[in-house]
């Protein structure tokens, strides 16, 4: 029903979801990425930031075993596939917790701090988790 | 304005809920649209009517329940997020073999599609979380 709705209002908005929690510990990150992939069937200009601990959901070689948790950090490789491209990572918090982007598990675009408060003050709508 | 609102926090631990409502009860004052009220992560315990606090506090869920009424507000749960933590309706708990539902007047369970058109539809999209 709404999604016709969408479709017949044609509205395209910029969507910025921020990524902010490391991605165990709390279930913040994971339901942040369930309502992701959802807006990706309202063909909305979808962007993701990481900031803060945010930049561990996208840490390479991520093993849950011994948390008795499904390990989600595959799903960022297919956000792709959803056409959600746009990924940011904030320099600052990726370098304050001794990351590089070679650490990291997609293609990124890494941004200063003021770039990034400069990107979300483009946007429509800002969700952060 | 048309203001769409977001409560991620559940009620009585943190003070997300008690702002939001105060939010839409001030924002329905000054004469703007809430296009609707969205329940996700642990906000989705804002939803059980099986919430008892003591006498001399206030019942958050049933001031959620009374503000719907009055003003026909659309208060939305998650429903993957409700699942996960045993919010139900009936026709919820009948399709997954629950002995119970809990769900409080006012609410209903949706998916998280209704979040993203209210961020499409709205003219600002207000978060009240961690």
């Amino acid at each position: 029903m709404s999604d016709e709705m969408m479709e017949e209002d044609g509205v395209i908005k910029k969507f910025m979801f921020v990524n902010r929690k490391a991605p165990y510990g709390t279930i913040y990150a994971l339901e942040g990425l369930e309502v992701v992939l959802i807006s990706a069937a309202f063909e909305q200009d979808v962007s993701l930031a990481f900031v803060d601990d945010g930049v561990f959901e996208l840490k390479k070689g991520q093993d849950t075993k011994a948390l008795g948790q499904k390990n989600f950090s595959p799903t960022y490789r297919a956000l792709e596939g959803y056409d959600i491209e746009k990924l940011y990572v904030e320099r600052e918090s990726m370098e304050a917790r001794g990351l590089s982007e070679e650490d990291l598990l997609v293609d990124v675009q890494v941004v200063s701090a003021a770039e990034m408060a400069d990107l979300m003050a483009e946007q429509d709508v800002v969700i952060s988790f | 304005m048309k203001i769409g609102v977001l409560v991620s926090e559940g009620p009585y631990t943190h003070q997300a809920s008690d702002t939001a409502y105060n939010f839409v009860k001030a924002a329905l004052d000054k004469g703007h649209e809430i296009f609707r009220v969205f329940f996700y992560h642990d906000g989705v315990n804002n939803a059980t009517r099986l919430t008892e606090p003591p006498r001399d506090d206030r019942n958050i869920v049933n001031r959620w329940s009374e503000l719907a009424k009055e003003h026909k507000l659309d208060l939305v749960v998650c429903i993957a997020a409700a699942q996960r933590r045993g919010i139900m309706d009936e026709n919820e708990a009948k399709r997954q073999g629950k002995d119970a539902h809990n769900i409080a007047e006012g609410f209903r369970i949706s998916g998280l599609g209704q979040l993203v058109e209210a961020g499409i539809q709205c003219d600002r999209l207000v978060t009240f979380g961690d």
